[in-house]
């Protein structure tokens, strides 16, 4: 659990944006941090991974004090054990994708898990190409597949879907949830998209007007609504079977494993 | 401390030389207390060296400095977040994604030491042999009136420092990557 009480300013476009974080994250719960462009959401991530610092309050990760303005301390991001997807991925543009995911290890024996998330990332044929050959959705998979290396309890992610096509969005939507599920995360992303809101999160923060941190809303019976659409077009690539289904109001594609046999579709 | 980095851009070179030679003096604090460990700066090769370094260094610090300040800041954050120390962010992320301006700054002050004159004629004094460098050497052959001597070491001068900055350009602007492909 991370329990956060801080206040920072910051210099958004509309003028100062007095910043109160008050609330918590529980453990293994999948937050999303949502509100208007300028709201301070990428702030606070970067004050949870000690990139930045508020100016008072305390920050407190299970037994852990992260940030204590009184008591002077602030934890450097070496020592927090958190996992950060940058905006731009910052993947290093001097090594291949084997070395980003290899520099990311503490030591040597984690050598066998670097194996084991290449191969979950399906980042196989990859491995020896540069950062700069590579597609956005490409670079996001490997940003996010570096950024759990360190088996970080915290998984701090800065919209990662964003600036991406659908069939790679639903894509690493799936990578996302599956490692949060199988690394036990505490993940709080951030997005003002309403989908990933919807299909991912099991929690919501809200900045309103950049100011106060509002609610901290479950979205919940999300799947008590049942919407009935149609499949216009189905593919196969890749072991994987991509339905186009067209709804009332719009049109979204799902792609499921082949091996998958049920029939019913969850749609959200 | 920016602007003390700077001043050998602008200070004529006659002055840094004198300071130098003032400071490295055995009459003086610095080069007595040198002098103890058998260190001597004024009118020696090393002097010569050291004066150069001080005389080059903005051309070496400035093409760093803005290549560290055009590298994206996440990179570096990136590294940290990974559990990685300054030095190790420094010499595995930072520094070998600013090799063009870590060439510029190695050829730059190179290619400026190479001609330098003033600094080298005030703390090594040229002794024939030991510190008399180049650009030295052409203005005792004019002297001299030995133009035909003069001319050959200017050109050399020339060619080299030509050279060097063809290299820089070539590799700079990526064309030696793009022949060998």
């Amino acid at each position: 659990m991370i329990v956060c009480n801080f206040r920072k300013q910051l210099q958004g476009a509309g003028g100062l944006i007095h910043l109160h974080a008050n609330f918590e994250f529980p453990d293994n719960s999948f937050t999303i941090l949502s509100g208007d462009s300028g709201a301070g959401k990428t702030s606070i991530l970067r004050i949870l991974a000690g990139l930045m610092a508020p100016e008072s309050g305390t920050i407190v990760s299970g037994n852990t004090i992260w940030f204590d303005a009184d008591k002077k301390i602030n934890l450097v991001p070496q020592k927090r054990k958190v996992g950060f997807v940058f905006q731009d991925q910052a993947l290093f543009p001097n090594m291949t994708v084997k070395e980003n995911l290899e520099f990311a290890r503490r030591d040597p024996s984690q050598n066998k898990l670097i194996r084991e998330i290449v191969e979950l990332f399906e980042l196989g044929d990859l491995q020896n190409l540069k950062p700069a050959t590579l597609s956005g959705g490409q670079k996001q998979k490997v940003a996010l597949a570096r950024s759990i290396i360190n088996q970080p309890d915290i998984l701090l992610l800065d919209e990662p879907l964003s600036a991406l096509d659908q069939r790679s969005k639903i894509m690493l939507q799936s990578f996302i949830q599956k490692i949060h599920y199988e690394f036990k995360l505490t993940t709080i992303m951030v997005s003002h998209d309403l989908s990933d809101i919807h299909r991912m999160a099991d929690r919501v923060l809200k900045l309103n007007e950049g100011i106060v941190v509002v609610s901290d809303k479950k979205v919940d019976q999300k799947h008590d609504e049942e919407i009935k659409g149609r499949i216009t077009k189905i593919e196969e690539e890749d072991g994987q079977v991509i339905l186009q289904i067209s709804l009332p109001s719009s049109s979204f594609q799902k792609i499921r494993n082949k091996k998958e046999n049920d029939n019913d579709i969850t749609l959200s | 401390m920016e602007a003390l980095i700077t001043m050998p851009l602008v200070l004529p070179p006659t002055v840094i030389g004198f300071y130098l030679l003032l400071a490295f003096s055995p009459a003086n604090f610095l080069g007595e207390w040198l002098a103890n460990f058998g260190i001597k700066f004024v009118f020696t090769f090393e002097g010569l060296v050291l004066a150069s370094i001080l005389y080059s260094f903005p051309f070496m610090v400035q093409p760093i400095q803005s290549g560290l300040s055009n590298l994206p800041p996440s990179l570096t954050e990136a590294s940290f977040v990974l559990g990685k120390s300054k030095w190790i962010t420094l010499t595995k992320v930072q520094l070998p994604n600013i090799k063009p301006s870590l060439l510029t700054g190695i050829v730059l002050a190179f290619a400026h030491t190479i001609g330098e004159f003033g600094v080298v004629l005030m703390i090594g004094g040229s002794i024939p042999g030991k510190t008399k460098v180049a650009s030295i050497a052409i203005y005792d052959e004019v002297e001299t009136l030995d133009y035909t001597m003069a001319n050959t070491y200017s050109i050399i001068l020339f060619l080299v420092t030509f050279f060097i900055l063809v290299i820089v350009y070539l590799v700079n602007g990526g064309y030696l990557n793009r022949m060998w492909k």
